[in-house]
């Protein structure tokens, strides 16, 4: 039995003029423990929906979703949650931001060891120094490396990340995906991770295993595709690897080979990213 | 430099227009004093502001703050119902519903009304009055904690159900910081409200302050303190105005 279980799901939204929009169908997914997985599809494709199902911020119509054998109620206890817009609380320090997740993380702790705590995930993110910032003196960057930190700093078993670094400009993203690849491989303890993104480079940078999503609606899962590169990886090698581009080309094959009308974009942002990419890499 | 002249120089233009205005307005209405009688007749209020002639016969500022006691007694218990009633109108979309017709209707109701109603109840002058600007000022506070609630946005509510926050600390973390600039500005509206009811309210109660002060001069046909009377009220209730605005920009900025 997989950690992660997702049995056969059905989600629709009811729009405003009363219409249901059926967003995901029949979905399953098996994610084991420790393994990082990236669901990889185009804006729009139904993947935060799935995210969210995953997290326990919504629940399914139909079908199931379960967290080390137990259904999901609400969000996990032991789940830690990575949001594409940051999501700091502004009249918090980069330090009270963390140290609000350690608090209700580990009620029993002393403030002292919560501050502690939170210094240290800050530390780790390269923030040591910034940590009595509010979120609006820091750069887009530094705020999505706060919100990594207030993640790791709950000591997590399972860590979802919803497009992460979509908002952050191309180089920040680069060295950030870097630093989250090595912050992976360098723990003792693998977190079991589900990042959703648009980028397949970000995707075979970071994951175990690649789950395209077929765009719809409604949308549907596309054929597991492994990442057996060995770790840690780094953009610039990828960039070069055989095996990487073998699995670029099989990721978008299948995002494009799918009928729908986001094919198309699906193919021009992912098919940019490594030129771009390879050119970043030639101009430093 | 020049500009700087001009922002000093155009204000006094203005002042000095109105009081032409009302110069002359006073040599058509017989018993509208000139401001030159108003100034000759109120000097002695305004050059010993804190004297205590009589029970009435006090100095415009120590009238001004036995009426400002008053406002800040009924705004404070104004506020301490109205926040939480926001905060609960806010979070609960049932509650809303419940009880919106109830606020609509309340809140258009005149505190010349409300007054008689407070003493009845409470059968003195002094706590009707209380009464009278607490209902009258609470409206814009359960407003606009309402609507600062309802604004917060939904990033804020995800990193509650995220961390998985307890609903008191939900309360404290999330939802009261990010009212917080709403909270404020319905509570300047407020004051500003509080202020007009204790006017009405003290000519009604003929208890002492600015607006008792004006009723009764009006009654003893000395016109010129009524003058007096409704400048001062004029003055107080910018500066409390500006000193709110104030608070509200220093919280903005956190």
């Amino acid at each position: 039995m997989a950690f992660i279980e997702v049995r056969a799901v059905y989600k629709s939204f009811t729009a405003s003029n009363g219409a249901a929009r059926q967003v995901l169908r029949d979905v399953s997914l098996d994610i084991e423990q420790g393994e990082f997985v990236s669901i990889v599809g185009a804006m729009g494709s139904g993947k935060s929906t799935l995210l969210s199902l995953l997290a326990g911020l919504t629940t399914p119509d139909r079908g199931t979703v379960s967290i080390g054998g137990e259904p999901v109620r609400g969000v996990h206890r032991h789940a830690a949650f990575v949001f594409q817009n940051y999501s700091l609380l502004p009249w918090f320090s980069a330090l009270e931001n963390v140290r609000l997740a350690v608090e209700a993380a580990f009620p029993e702790l002393t403030r002292e060891q919560q501050l502690m705590r939170a210094s240290d995930a800050l530390g780790t993110v390269g923030l040591g120094n910034a940590i009595h910032r509010r979120p609006r003196q820091l750069s887009g960057g530094m705020r999505q490396r706060v919100a990594i930190a207030r993640a790791v700093a709950t000591e997590p078993h399972v860590l979802f990340l919803d497009d992460p670094f979509g908002a952050l400009d191309a180089l920040t993203r680069e060295t950030l995906q870097q630093e989250l690849a090595g912050l992976g491989s360098q723990s003792d303890r693998r977190v079991t991770t589900v990042m959703i993104t648009n980028s397949v480079e970000e995707a075979i940078l970071l994951s175990d295993r690649i789950v395209p999503i077929v765009p719809g609606p409604p949308a549907t899962l596309g054929v597991a595709i492994p990442v057996e590169l060995p770790r840690p990886r780094s953009v610039a090698q990828l960039a070069h690897d055989e095996q990487a581009s073998h699995v670029r080309a099989h990721v978008i094959a299948t995002l494009t080979a799918a009928p729908g009308r986001l094919r198309k974009h699906a193919v021009e942002a992912n098919a940019s990213s490594p030129v771009l990419q390879a050119v970043a890499k030639e101009t430093l | 430099m020049a500009k700087r002249i001009l922002n000093f120089l155009l204000p006094l233009c203005g002042i000095a227009l109105a009081l032409g205005i009302w110069w002359a307005a006073s040599r058509v209405v017989p018993d509208l004093p000139s401001p030159a009688r108003t100034w000759e007749e109120s000097k002695l209020y305004i050059l010993e502001p804190l004297t205590k002639r009589g029970e009435t016969d006090q100095g415009i500022l120590l009238l001004a703050y036995y009426s400002l006691v008053r406002v800040a007694q009924g705004f404070l218990l104004g506020i301490a119902i109205a926040t939480p009633i926001g905060f609960l109108l806010g979070v609960s979309s049932t509650l809303t519903k419940m009880f919106d017709p109830i606020l609509q209707v309340l809140r258009p109701i005149s505190p010349l009304a409300w007054l008689p109603l407070g003493l009845i109840i409470f059968q003195k002058s002094e706590p009707a009055a209380l009464f009278a600007i607490a209902v009258c000022s609470m409206w814009p506070t359960v407003i606009n904690t309402m609507l600062g609630v309802r604004a917060i946005p939904q990033d804020y509510w995800n990193v509650a159900r995220v961390l998985r926050l307890s609903k008191m600390t939900t309360f404290t973390k999330i939802i009261v910081p990010a009212t917080l600039p709403y909270m404020f500005t319905g509570y300047r509206l407020s004051l500003g409200i509080a202020w007009l009811v204790i006017v009405a309210s003290e000519m009604l109660t003929g208890t002492p302050g600015v607006g008792g002060f004006l009723w009764q001069e009006y009654n003893s046909l000395v016109y010129a303190h009524i003058l007096l009377a409704i400048i001062t009220i004029g003055v107080v209730g910018f500066a409390l105005d500006r000193l709110m605005g104030f608070a509200e920009a220093k919280l903005r900025a956190v």
